[in-house]
């Protein structure tokens, strides 16, 4: 490692201020941070620091992502089979949404990772980590069958639009992977919805007799729910649906590393939960049409809602900063999911929605949070005064 | 029997090198300073020159918005240098000792048959005075102003920080006749925080004060956080702290007539040979302190005062005013490779990201690493998670950082000074400088409304 580090000691002054790649500084900057944790110490303040970092946290996003990730690529192929009445082996079928994956992902990181080093360059900043969970966000949440051009565009709009303008990484007041699925939603819903995208190969192919490869959400629409897969089937994951979003299993065991190490918020998965079950049950109770009569438990194994709650919702930036707040903008999500599923006919998936409204509107919960804590504080004062 | 207050929010980070309980053999001083950069915002009017002798309790300076506050010479000797920084600004003025320590004469008498002015007066002119500390903002008391009640923390939970009962072992004395002159100071009580295993120490056998216990985690030992569950400042109100060694301080003055600014530190860290107490004069010169008395094995830091709040030093600097500690650990500029994937069992994490839960009873040799770059804030609820105060402290420090007086005032910056927000440094995953923005926010509002 003496070499390496040797080695980017003797290259740093090209990209430092002055030298001949000055232009490529934050770029560097990145690799070598990559590489090297960097030899700063304490210079104000406290003289010992945490050992945990944004680079540590966004590693443990991303492992936790992993079995939703790997779950989702073989997917792909057994969803795959069905359609096309093709037999192949759980390796097989990994191997062959491995492959459909990996441009995916390597389109998303190209162009976000691209975005970000070039924006950091312009403001003569560090390159942050935030992109290195949202890279691997972006693919797990489109239908397989997106164009890669496609992918290109939302995630340039998402990190352009979603978090560049405002700042980077911190500053941003919308999920930056959530902005690029809605972008691509409303400029080009035929490729992000309808019953043939979630399969790969499915447009362009005559698929087996009696398959539709539509996803139970849109199956209920369709006035099919007798159709629909079984709740063991959607809570493993045997459904069509977006890449990582089917198996509410491979979520769950990421929600528990989020749990366990402290960096998911345990108030906010909850509290979502606890939002769509009780907005569930109440429209169970009158239920109007055959959304409403789906027990309410349904919703939180069905189409995006576990990878939602867990990974979109929780994002600390957009979603509720105060620990109160948290629970209220979870609780609020949670409603608005079955809300969005139950009034929306023409797109049944709800979470994607509710989670972009309720990070407009996480700011205005802080407020009132903060106000209430000053108000308390003020009452206070009052009473010692008059004690 | 007082009520015991339990506070849940905390940290005690497990250092290696806390002192042992014992006091090493007495470092007479050769070199000792009394630096106007201890206090923040004082401008100091130096009233001696180099070469001039003093004795013991000889004003050096004072403060040009509080003339009648001195500061003055630990020891008696002749005066060595009045080290100027940048723009000429006043660093330290350094005494060297003669070993003879002829002293001002102040008054000797019972503390308690004297008025408050009385008391004030010879607070104010023999040095005393710069102990008291306020709250809001955590400078010097002004004399003029009466606090609602004196705060003080009897035991400090910092890491590695000393054990009181051990320092003042014996000097129950000395200590009841400062609590009997600080009492003369206020309409209300002398307020003393202690933890509950100490219910049966050193204060339970003094009078005139009131007792409250204190159970947790760091910083449960922070008077500042002891006066929120006790007596919460508000706008307008005002409290004063002293710390335990500075009341023995105080009391001295007024038994034997003569200031006696000797006192037991601890030498601590995990690059300290034997860490130890030792008793030394006020102010020495840690060159004295350190000699032979670290590793050597790495390049060191040294620190006046605690891991957390302390000041960086050199070996050639001096005891901070209100330090009552020295801690050496290892500096920490090194490049580790791919240091955020490693699994780092030799680094403490309060986040199970890192496997220090798997070990709660092992001790760590921090060092000075960031562990990281800086970053803007994007993690929530970390702050809340080591602060056990009614307060929304990452609120507070957006308020200070838009430079929002309105703000900071609703969102308690009365009530904290860096000490209280030191903890939610040290776990920020962003490394932001929270004590720092905290004082330059409580700069801001004594520049606005006043001190």
């Amino acid at each position: 490692m003496k070499s390496l580090r040797n080695y980017i000691d003797k290259k740093k002054p090209l990209f430092s201020p002055g030298g001949k790649f000055a232009k490529l500084g934050s770029t560097f900057g990145a690799i070598e941070t990559f590489l090297f944790t960097p030899n700063h110490t304490s210079q104000t303040g406290v003289h010992i620091h945490d050992a945990i970092d944004l680079k540590r946290t966004m590693t443990v996003v991303i492992l936790a992502l992993v079995p939703a990730m790997l779950f989702g690529s073989w997917n792909i192929g057994y969803q795959n089979g069905l359609a096309f009445g093709v037999e192949r082996g759980i390796i097989d079928n990994f191997i062959f949404g491995f492959l459909k994956l990996i441009p995916l992902l390597v389109v998303s990181y190209g162009v976000g990772l691209g975005i970000e080093f070039i924006a950091a360059q312009i403001r003569g900043h560090e390159v942050n980590e935030g992109y290195l969970v949202t890279g691997i966000l972006i693919p797990l949440i489109m239908p397989v069958n997106i164009p890669l051009w496609m992918l290109a565009l939302a995630v340039a709009f998402a990190v352009i639009f979603g978090k560049e303008i405002f700042g980077g990484t911190g500053y941003n007041i919308m999920n930056v992977a959530l902005l690029a699925r809605a972008f691509l939603f409303f400029a080009y819903p035929s490729q992000m919805s309808g019953d043939s995208v979630w399969i790969y190969d499915l447009p362009n192919k005559v698929p087996i007799d009696g398959f539709s490869g539509a996803t139970p959400l849109a199956q209920i629409g369709q006035g099919a729910a007798s159709k629909m897969a079984s709740f063991h089937d959607m809570f493993m994951g045997f459904i069509p649906g977006s890449i990582g979003e089917t198996s509410t299993l491979a979520v769950l065991i990421g929600a528990a590393i989020l749990i366990f190490t402290g960096i998911g918020s345990w108030k906010i998965m909850l509290s979502v939960v606890l939002g769509t079950l009780s907005m569930g049950f109440l429209c169970n109770l009158l239920p109007l049409n055959a959304y409403m009569e789906l027990p309410a438990y349904y919703h939180l194994v069905m189409g995006g809602f576990a990878f939602g709650a867990v990974f979109m919702a929780t994002d600390p930036v957009t979603a509720s900063h105060t620990e109160k707040g948290k629970w209220i903008y979870g609780f609020l999500i949670g409603v608005l999911v079955v809300l969005i599923r139950i009034f929306n006919p023409a797109y049944p998936e709800g979470m994607m929605l509710a989670i972009l409204l309720m990070n407009v509107w996480s700011p205005l919960i802080d407020y009132f949070v903060v106000e209430g804590h000053i108000k308390r504080r003020l009452k206070r004062a009052k009473v010692k005064a008059n004690a | 029997m007082s009520k015991v207050i339990n506070l849940k929010r905390g940290l005690n980070i497990r250092l290696k090198g806390d002192a042992e309980k014992v006091l090493g053999t007495h470092i007479a001083a050769v070199k000792v300073a009394i630096k106007p950069t201890d206090f923040p915002g004082l401008m100091p009017k130096i009233l001696v020159k180099a070469g001039q002798q003093v004795k013991a309790g000889e004003p050096l300076f004072f403060d040009k918005s509080n003339p009648e506050i001195l500061y003055t010479s630990p020891v008696s000797g002749e005066v060595l240098a009045i080290n100027r920084g940048e723009r000429r600004k006043v660093l330290e003025v350094v005494v060297k000792a003669d070993g003879k320590n002829d002293c001002v004469e102040f008054v000797k008498t019972d503390p308690l048959k004297l008025s408050r002015e009385e008391i004030k007066e010879q607070l104010k002119t023999s040095g005393m005075w710069a102990f008291l500390k306020q709250r809001p903002y955590g400078t010097v008391a002004r004399p003029e102003s009466t606090p609602l009640h004196i705060f003080i923390s009897g035991f400090d939970s910092a890491p590695l920080a000393p054990d009181y009962e051990f320092i003042l072992e014996g000097q129950t004395s000395a200590f009841q006749t400062g609590i009997n002159a600080l009492s003369k100071l206020t309409d209300g009580k002398i307020q003393v925080g202690i933890r509950p295993d100490q219910a049966n120490g050193f204060f339970s056998g003094i009078k005139n004060i009131v007792i409250n216990q204190f159970s947790g985690p760091h910083p449960a030992g922070n008077v500042g956080i002891q006066i929120h569950h006790v007596c919460p400042i508000n706008k307008g109100d005002l409290i004063w702290t002293i710390n335990p060694q500075e009341v023995l301080y105080i009391g001295r003055l007024f038994e034997t007539g003569k200031v006696d600014f000797s006192k037991i530190i601890a030498l601590t860290g995990s690059e300290v040979t034997a860490p130890k107490y030792i008793k030394v004069v006020h102010g020495i010169c840690l060159s004295e302190l350190l000699k032979k008395a670290t590793r050597q094995e790495v390049k060191e830091r040294y620190i006046s005062g605690n891991v957390l709040t302390g000041k960086r030093t050199e070996t050639d600097d001096y005891l901070g005013f209100y330090d009552q500690q020295i801690t050496v650990i290892p500096e920490g500029d090194y490049f580790e490779f791919l240091g955020w994937a490693m699994p780092r069992l030799n680094k403490f994490s309060i986040s199970r990201s890192y496997f220090s839960w798997l070990t709660p009873k092992k001790v760590y040799k921090a060092d000075s690493n960031l562990n990281g770059e800086e970053r803007a804030y994007v993690v929530t609820g970390q702050y809340e998670k080591v602060l056990p105060m009614d307060i929304l402290p990452v609120f507070l420090m957006k308020a200070i950082i838009a430079n929002d007086i309105d703000k900071m005032e609703q969102l308690g910056i009365y009530e904290v000074i860096e000490e209280d927000l030191a903890l939610c440094e040290y776990v920020c995953t962003s490394k932001i400088e929270v004590q720092r923005i905290l004082r330059d926010g409580i700069t801001v509002m004594i520049k606005e409304l006043g001190n």
